[in-house]
């Protein structure tokens, strides 16, 4: 089977072009290895446990943001590395706005207060902590793409995962902190929830960050500049929505 | 010059992190992947507590110790449970969501070898949301990060460890880094059986193999667990859960052929066995339901759909055991020192005197906590009143650095990716869940010929950026390191004790009822057997 890899080097002109391998392996990632391993030692990628948990070897296979460990390829597929970040080498790109992007929304717990925790109040954060930081939902994003402040899919579902901890005694600051770049800026298309490996639902997050906000007396700042002439914009019925509710 | 580094962002290094910056060190945490791709991420089954009145920190005790077949430590032990519960307070209070009860209280389940349900856990993802809690904290608290630099050795003065020499991965870059402690924390050395692990590919045992050359002792690194339930071929783990839960391990003729909560070297002893009989053998969840199977284990369920395309709660799921952890390490007393002043180890990097020859389901994660958290507060009052003098550049930078430029210009004629494949095969078979002298000394003289050959092996790709082939090869130094050391204390432990089973030698023997300690004297290996110091 063959595949195309898009590659990246800073020291070659062109410094990206697209390459083709014959794999025997159909496992993404074994493709990679066996490519890096018995044809070109050069080839650089990233790649952790293998099971799709550690969030590392997210990439775009024919333009739609995947874990090489749980995808199986198919002839011809197109292997690039993701969206809107800078790449350092082939699929290996810079994941240094992480932090800084994690650390503006203050995705923690602020501040612990003692309390009773039931199953329903840890079920409400379960899905959100499930996110594995592949980074997937960012490349995909056409906000973020156009917004490099932009705080993204996955910083503001990890946001609404403390502010809706019981735990969590005082959410007002990352409440505060997704109003600009955040949760407003969104266009709801849903391509987050369609790629995350994990089935979790960052557009359901940011409406419900949204109506959290507005329970707070933030208001979406396009609806003032607007004079509430759109008056669809935060109701959060419009856009693409892949799950059908 | 910082107060502490710490090599490695697992669970036992951001919690040694956050421990020792909320003490007011100035802390700098150096690792090889992002914090959050460390193999803590897939750590399933859950955490080990005492939580319940029926339940008591001497049973727990009790368990860990008769799971490690007379080779745990006693006061270490029992020091870990007693405090399990406020470690358990703690991570809940960071942020991590274990999963309650009905009664509004942190659930538990049994695990394999336990004598009650006291595993705590958050679905099926407690390393997963236990790391991502440690790294948000970390954040929190401002702690300093260097990602993607790989520990090389330490520097090593007047036989006192002061910093490290690291390789910036993306720069291609020798750096020192100096510190009045290091605490390692890089994970285990699973990686030795390559293609045969459930582990991540990053588990090469950097910091076991830096502390040998620098002079410590490592041990009991012959004891290497095998996990019963890991997806054929795939390797992907099957958390014990599932047996907990209730699951069947069934032949092909859906006969179940052991009691499926015994330890887990014993289960997967049967299964490789029954293996190796050419049989078949599976897993068999579908009597829980899918309603159970979606509450208890989901991401088993979403596992063995995305991997080996089987709905649990309609079908069998063919498994085959696989290396799982390493009970060996780093040796370490009481307060995560290693036998080197100002270096500290900690998670499945040392060897702490809980696990022994076997390690209990649900203890892994707590010992990663637990020892993190010891090593940095002992650090914090050591460090009361300590200066050190520097000198840079260190002799160890200089000579990393002149290593680095020299690998460049290795012949490359010798694959080591084919060597390194070969060394997971060989390892499996002759050093996994059956041993013998007469195999084991074979692939020894395999690993001698290869130390030999290693500056015929070398790098294809010359590039100075983001080289991970260049890292790879490291590894493999590392690994070669570290095999020669499984090996001859596999060999020189002549009985079966825990994980370790010698068909040559099938019972335990009293004489061996010790660690074995390896170490580097004038540039040979040595391996001699000591008594726990309970004994002594």
């Amino acid at each position: 089977m063959k595949i195309k890899i898009v590659r990246f080097d800073i020291h070659k002109q062109p410094q990206q072009k697209e390459f083709e391998y014959e794999v025997s392996h159909s496992r993404l990632s074994d493709a990679l290895h066996e490519i890096k391993t018995k044809q070109d030692n050069s080839l650089t990628f990233r790649q952790g446990c293998g099971s799709g948990v550690c969030g590392s070897c997210a990439v775009r296979v024919n333009g739609v943001e995947r874990l090489a460990c749980k995808t199986h390829i198919n002839e011809h597929d197109l292997v690039e590395p993701l969206n809107y970040a800078r790449v350092i080498r082939d699929l290996v790109v810079d994941l240094s706005q992480q932090e800084k992007f994690l650390n503006q929304a203050k995705a923690y717990l602020h501040e612990y207060h003692a309390t009773l925790i039931g199953k329903k109040d840890e079920q409400a954060i379960d899905v959100q902590s499930n996110c594995i930081l592949c980074q997937s939902c960012l490349s995909s994003c056409p906000v973020y793409e156009v917004n490099e402040d932009f705080l993204g899919p996955y910083v503001l579902t990890r946001v609404l995962r403390y502010v809706n901890d019981k735990k969590e005694k005082n959410s007002a600051e990352k409440l505060a902190s997704i109003q600009s770049n955040g949760i407003w800026d969104c266009t709801l298309c849903g391509n987050c929830t369609m790629v995350c490996p994990q089935f979790i639902d960052p557009k359901t997050d940011i409406l419900n960050l949204r109506t959290k906000s507005y329970q707070n007396g933030y208001t979406d700042p396009s609806l003032s500049m607007n004079n509430g002439f759109d008056t669809s914009f935060g109701n959060g019925d419009f856009g693409f929505n892949p799950n059908g509710f | 010059m910082r107060d502490v580094i710490i090599v490695g962002s697992g669970g036992a290094g951001l919690s040694a992190a956050i421990h020792a910056k909320k003490a007011g060190l100035d802390v700098l945490v150096v690792s090889k992947t992002y914090p959050t791709h460390s193999q803590t991420s897939q750590a399933q089954g859950g955490i080990n507590a005492v939580l319940n009145q029926k339940d008591s920190t001497e049973k727990h005790a009790a368990d860990t110790l008769k799971s490690s077949h007379g080779l745990g430590n006693q006061y270490v032990i029992q020091h870990m449970c007693e405090n399990a519960k406020a470690t358990i307070e703690w991570l809940d209070e960071l942020g991590v969501p274990f999963t309650r009860d009905e009664s509004f209280m942190i659930d538990q389940r049994k695990m394999g070898g336990a004598s009650f349900a006291r595993v705590c856990y958050s679905s099926d993802y407690t390393g997963l949301k236990i790391l991502h809690t440690l790294y948000d904290t970390c954040l929190k608290e401002s702690i300093d990060f260097l990602h993607e630099h790989m520990l090389l050795n330490f520097i090593v003065e007047n036989k006192k460890v002061i910093g490290i020499t690291a390789l910036d991965i993306c720069k291609g870059e020798v750096k020192e880094l100096l510190a009045k402690r290091v605490i390692v924390a890089t994970g285990g050395y699973i990686s030795l059986y390559n293609g045969f692990n459930t582990n991540s590919k990053a588990t090469t045992g950097d910091g076991i193999a830096a502390a040998l050359r620098a002079g410590a002792k490592v041990s009991n690194m012959e004891f290497v667990q095998f996990h019963p339930t890991a997806i054929k071929g795939a390797n992907v783990l099957i958390s014990e859960s599932a047996r907990g839960e209730g699951g069947y391990i069934v032949d092909e003729e859906g006969n179940r052929f052991i009691d499926e909560l015994k330890p887990r070297d014993e289960v997967a002893r049967a299964i490789y066995e029954k293996i190796q009989n050419n049989h078949e053998v599976f897993l068999d969840v579908r009597h829980l339901g899918l309603d159970k199977i979606n509450q208890a284990i989901p991401q088993e369920r979403r596992l063995a759909m995305d991997f080996a395309k089987v709905k649990l709660e309609e079908e069998l799921l063919s498994i085959n055991p696989a290396a799982h952890y390493c009970m060996g390490g780093i040796c370490v007393n009481e307060n995560a020192q290693t036998t080197l002043e100002n270096l500290y180890a900690c998670g499945e990097c040392a060897q702490t005197n809980v696990h022994g020859a076997n390690r209990l389901g649900g203890n892994s994660l707590l010992e990663i906590i637990t020892f993190g958290q010891i090593a940095a507060l002992h650090c914090v009052n050591e460090l009361k009143n300590s200066t050190i003098k520097k000198t840079t550049p260190t002799q160890q930078f200089l000579n990393d650095k002149a290593f680095i430029e020299q690998v460049y210009s290795f012949p490359n004629q010798i694959d080591f990716y084919a060597q390194k494949e070969f060394m997971g095969k060989i390892f499996f078979r002759n050093v996994g869940l059956f041993r013998n002298d007469l195999n084991m000394k074979a692939v020894l003289s395999q690993i001698r010929q290869w130390q030999k050959e290693f500056a015929f092996m070398g790098i294809g790709d010359k590039s100075k950026l983001y080289n991970q082939n260049l890292v790879e090869f490291i590894e493999f130094g590392n690994m070669l390191e570290l095999s020669e050391v499984v090996v001859i204390s596999a060999i020189s432990r002549c009985e079966s004790r825990g994980a370790h089973f010698r068909s040559d030698h099938p019972f335990e023997v009293e004489d061996f009822a010790k660690n074995s300690m390896a170490y580097k004297h004038e540039g040979i290996l040595a391996v001699d057997f000591e008594g726990n110091k309970d004994e002594n």
